[in-house]
């Protein structure tokens, strides 16, 4: 334990100097508030809306959609790298997969989940 | 494709079926026009026949498949069998109904296919996962199916608090999993029983993995006290919904909680009978008690539904055989009851489910003598008055407790059927001895509507005067089963 001491003696050297400075900057610091220096500055722009308000409701689906077809790639990928030695089981396993995603994305696009308007 | 996977694949004919049919529905029903879609109906229909067909070539199979990960046995056999008596009757009940409602027949139904794929794949799994992903097969399709009613707030209400607290008590489960596996380092229900019997597997853990999946699977079953969701989701749901919600998942839950108590934890039989023994006696005590001050027909129902929630905890409770062949008996005709009470419910209740009230059916044992004769029927069948279904399935399961030497188990359940009585009885005399309202406007009946209450009330009759033939086949379902 006698080997940690000198950390715990850092910690609470550093956590007195930090809290003595931002203590006696806040006291002694001079405080010339403006509309200018209150800005955001550096950080992005002014909000003009609240980060509540309603949204519409097709970036939902569009998001939704974009997640399941993502996925789809995941899954291909290490198919892919190991198409020789998984055979033809492996093959007609992805193939029926893709198959009932095909069928999904016919859904979806015969439903007009694509359209924006 | 590997010779011996290939071969096993006609244990799983039912539920590729059933996937091939809802496909099939939703990409037919985006080309179809309009006024052809209920085509969507027939074509579920046939899928559940052909599955039918599927499922009774497997009698006889015994043995596990797929690594161990699916088991075919009488047990999960009779389940799948039931799933599809509670499908079939839950797309003929809900054809009239969509149309009524102005609701998109083709996805519903199809939903309607996916949920008993998931249903029959909890029946059918011998693995923890495969036990969730079931369990999330039925789900994701029934959190849709309650909120199929986009304009409606109170479905979608219903959606969103089955959505939330389904998916908290699926962590449970999850959590509980994980602690089988980190105990036993295997998710095989088989093998977690082999494991805890040779002791090389910490029971502390085991004992917190009981809990926790007893939670999950409470959840889905509505037992006390995880049963707080029951009422507002049967509420607000689409009737059909709501009476394939109260059977189809609660028989899948009960399945999935016989298999795993028993397959995999028999060791712990000690410490899990203290949590059923006192959950089926809060549930049976609140379920009933609550349903009687319900003006609400679908709030009543759906207290009703936990308590005989809370009857059939007690077969599970007795843990021997003919336990489990009275939970059989029971869920399957219940489901008749149920399905037949929520179908005429959804007729009574017009059109936009408005009439829902006690008051609502006064009178309609005058105006509409066939019906009112037909709910009464589910509702004694329901309080379990003999020579109905519903005396003989408590019959069952009471005299199964009492052999087992869980005398008050059975007192208390007697208690319990004598409470419902009065919440049952209420409804029918206020159908013969209220006048009708001045404004009656009669009920408009459907041929699918008509069938669904007639098979039912067939079923419960046959049933409840010679219940031999039933339970003798879930007994003979249930041999071999440890």
């Amino acid at each position: 334990m006698r080997n940690y001491f000198p950390l715990l003696l850092m910690f609470v050297v550093v956590a007195a100097t930090v809290g003595a400075i931002i203590v006696l900057s806040a006291v002694l610091g001079p405080k010339r508030r403006g509309k200018v220096k209150d800005s955001p500055f550096e950080c992005g722009f002014q909000p003009f809306q609240l980060p509540t308000d309603r949204f519409f409701v097709r970036f939902y689906l569009i998001a939704m959609l974009f997640i399941l077809f993502d996925i789809e790639v995941v899954f291909l990928f290490p198919w892919a790298v190991v198409f020789k030695a998984l055979g033809w089981a492996g093959f007609w396993s992805i193939f029926i997969f893709i198959f009932v995603l095909g069928a999904g994305y016919v859904y979806a696009w015969r439903k007009g989940a694509f359209q924006w308007e | 494709m590997d010779g011996s996977l290939a071969l096993e694949i006609p244990q799983i004919f039912p539920e590729i079926a059933l996937s091939v049919f809802g496909i099939a529905i939703l990409l037919l029903d985006t080309f179809l026009p309009k006024s052809k879609r209920h085509a969507a109906t027939g074509i579920a229909l046939a899928a559940i026949a052909l599955t039918a067909v599927f499922t009774l070539g497997l009698v006889g199979e015994d043995g596990t498949f797929f690594s161990g990960m699916i088991v075919v046995d009488g047990f999960s056999i009779f389940l799948r069998i039931t799933f599809l008596v509670v499908g079939a009757l839950t797309v003929l009940a809900s054809s009239s109904y969509a149309t009524r409602e102005n609701l998109a027949v083709g996805e519903f139904q199809a939903l309607v296919l996916f949920a008993i794929v998931g249903m029959n794949l909890m029946a059918a799994s011998n693995e923890l996962i495969m036990i969730f992903l079931g369990l999330e097969t039925l789900s994701i399709a029934s959190y849709i199916l309650l909120g199929i009613k986009r304009s409606d707030a109170k479905s979608n209400e219903a959606a969103l608090k089955y959505f939330l607290l389904g998916s908290f008590s699926s962590a449970f489960m999850l959590y509980g999993i994980a602690l089988a596996y980190g105990a036993t380092r295997t998710t095989n229900l088989e093998a977690i029983g082999r494991e805890i019997a040779a002791g090389s597997a910490g029971m502390t853990l085991i004992y917190v993995a009981v809990g926790l999946l007893f939670v999950g699977f409470g959840f889905k079953v509505a037992v006390v006290p995880f049963h707080v969701w029951t009422p507002d989701v049967y509420e607000g749901a689409p009737t059909p919904i709501s009476a394939f919600m109260s059977v189809g998942p609660k028989a899948a839950g009960f399945a999935v909680l016989v298999r795993v108590l028993m397959v995999a934890f028999p060791a712990a039989y000690a410490k899990w009978l203290g949590l059923v023994w006192l959950s089926a006696v809060l549930t049976m005590f609140v379920g009933n008690c609550v349903a009687l001050v319900q003006s609400n027909i679908k709030r009543m129902l759906a207290y009703s539904s936990i308590a005989h929630a809370g009857y059939i905890l007690v077969a599970v409770a007795t843990r021997n055989q003919e336990g489990v062949a009275a939970l059989l008996f029971y869920t399957l005709t219940y489901a008749l009851m149920n399905i037949g009470a929520f179908t005429i419910v959804s007729l009574v209740s017009r059109q936009g489910d408005r009439k829902t009230y006690l008051d609502d059916y006064a009178g309609l044992g005058f105006k509409q003598p066939g019906l009112a004769a037909a709910l009464s029927i589910f509702l004694l069948s329901l309080a379990g008055i003999p020579l109905t279904a519903g005396f003989a399935g408590k019959f069952f399961i009471f005299r199964a407790a009492l052999e087992s030497k869980f005398v008050w188990l059975a007192i208390i359940g007697v208690l319990n059927s004598a409470i419902s009585v009065y919440y049952y009885l209420r409804v029918i005399v206020v159908m013969y001895m209220k006048e009708a309202p001045d404004d009656w406007s009669p009920v408009a009946m459907s041929s699918s509507a008509i069938a669904v209450i007639a098979l039912s009330v067939l079923g419960i009759l046959q049933f409840g005067i010679f219940p031999d033939m039933l339970i003798s086949l879930a007994r003979s379902s249930v041999i071999g089963y440890r």
